[in-house]
């Protein structure tokens, strides 16, 4: 029972016109392309490109356990009503020693049972070879190319790399609860710049009330233009589906005010712009290590003084770039 | 063949499930955390599952290993309605398929020619599930 490692990959050829066509196998396939950065992604990914830019890219981000996923589930469940359909990009952190994780976000969502027009996929923080934005992002695109109407970007809003990782998403709901004390404030305060809408969820529970004095007391106080979406507060309870059609309708209302307001094509704009840059990177990088004959030929320049660093460098940018 | 864990740069996936009715779950958390700790990702569904939940979501996520841990007695009728889900995916499925339980011989005879690749029974130790495991998928370059 040993494949050769290159039936992982085989087969493989039609994968965008079934990716573009919504067929769940291969869109499953193309994700784990983008989280491996196998050879033949950069050219999927470009194929799968101008039927980007469709979806409306929501991230919901906040502490573990705040009911993220139950969130998730219940808003899923309220788009379906409306007859969109979508895909949800869960991200767990996985552990730093031996990089397995338990990923258990589908618990919350195993009501969205086996409904063609959803698509959920779990994804582990070190998973993502070649970094975790990038993952991201390649995976909402490939969702958004599959024809999804609405993509799910759930994150635990910890440290930077998760707050780019949400960056991502046009519409971002930070989810807080009530009577977590002060260390939620602190991942609060790193959150706050970035909240579109802010959700207190289990409103359920005790504090509620103050949790939501406190977040508006913030909000009041950063500064707000004239013409700027107004950050509202949402109260909801995952577990018994309270207030989600209502945050629902924010999210829908955020959309439209970001396509009135241009700020849409802003958020493309700052994708593009993101992905050229790491485009690059790879392509220089690429070129620039031992082995590559041209890199090696600059390197004897500058080490018989025929040359020197800065003009090897500029010669060998200036030169043909191969594949990437 | 000998593999550790870490000359694996690419973690395998693996789904548990629980389908039907039974509602014990400590197992297959245990389970879980043992694979996880091998290094692996582990996606569990939560219980009362069905399969065509179960397939449903295996597609998505992609696996390299598909565990279904049953305890109700249905074993059969459920893994008869995998593969006739997973017979009418629009290409063959990819993962390895593990069945977790208790069971009589001639069942897990019936499983194998099915096409389930090993029926671990109730009491199998952990590290033996985590060998089972990597035994089941080559080791894969990118
Ligand atoms: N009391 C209460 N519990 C909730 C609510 N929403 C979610 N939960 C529970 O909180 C726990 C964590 O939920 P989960 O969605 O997995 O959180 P996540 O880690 O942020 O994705 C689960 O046991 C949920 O049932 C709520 O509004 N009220
Ligand atoms: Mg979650």
């Amino acid at each position: 029972m040993s494949l050769a490692p290159s039936a992982y990959m085989a087969d493989d050829s039609d994968i965008v016109a079934r990716v573009l066509d919504g067929e769940h196998g291969a869109i499953a396939r193309m994700l784990t392309q983008v989280e491996r950065r196998t050879p033949a992604v950069n050219d999927l990914l470009a194929a799968l490109h101008h039927a980007t830019g469709r979806a409306h890219v929501v991230g919901v981000t906040g502490p573990a356990g705040s009911g993220k996923s139950t969130l998730v589930a219940g808003l899923a469940a309220a788009y379906r009503r409306t007859g969109r359909s979508l895909g949800i990009l869960a991200v767990d952190p996985s552990s730093v020693i031996t990089g397995g994780a338990i990923l258990g976000d589908r618990i919350r969502m195993s009501d969205l049972g086996s409904d063609p027009d959803v698509f959920i996929r779990s994804m582990a923080t070190r998973g993502a070879l070649g970094g975790l934005s990038r993952a991201v992002l390649d995976g909402v695109s490939v969702l958004d190319a599959a024809g999804m109407d609405v993509v799910i970007l759930e994150t635990v809003g910890v440290g930077q790399a998760e707050v780019d990782v949400i960056s991502v998403a046009q519409t971002i709901a930070v989810v807080s609860v009530p009577g977590l004390g002060d260390e939620v404030q602190a991942i609060k305060a790193g959150l706050l710049e970035i909240a579109d809408i802010h959700v207190v969820n289990k409103s359920d529970r005790p504090g509620a009330d103050r949790t939501v004095a406190e977040i508006r007391d913030v909000v009041r106080h950063s500064p707000h233009r004239e013409g700027q979406w107004k950050v509202p507060i949402q109260q909801t309870v995952a577990s018994s589906h309270e207030g989600i059609d209502d945050l629902m309708r924010i999210f829908d209302d955020h959309a439209a005010w970001l396509a009135g307001n241009g700020a849409r094509t802003d958020s493309h704009r700052r994708n593009a712009a993101t992905r050229i840059r790491w485009a690059a990177e790879e392509l220089v990088l690429g070129r620039f290590r031992t082995g590559d004959t041209a890199f090696d030929a600059a390197v004897e320049t500058v080490v018989s003084r025929q040359s020197d660093p800065v003009s090897a460098a500029r010669k060998l940018i200036a030169g043909p770039i191969a594949n990437c | 063949m000998s593999q550790t864990v870490s000359n694996r740069e690419i973690p395998i996936r693996v789904m548990l499930a629980k389908i039907g009715l039974d509602g014990h779950d400590r197992g297959v958390k245990v389970v879980a955390r043992t694979l996880r700790d091998a290094g692996m990702e582990v996606i569990y569904t939560g219980l009362h599952r069905s399969p065509d939940q179960v397939v449903a979501a295996a597609v998505q996520e992609d696996v390299d290993v598909l565990g279904v841990s049953l305890l109700s007695g249905a074993h059969m009728s459920i893994f008869r309605r995998i593969f006739d889900l997973l017979d009418a995916l629009p290409e063959p499925h990819r993962f390895t398929l593990l069945a977790g339980g208790v069971m009589p011989d001639e069942d897990v005879e019936e499983l194998h020619r099915l096409g389930v690749a090993a029926v671990l029974g109730q009491d199998t130790p952990p590290e033996s599930i985590v060998e089972t495991v990597l035994r089941m998928v080559p080791v894969r370059s990118r």
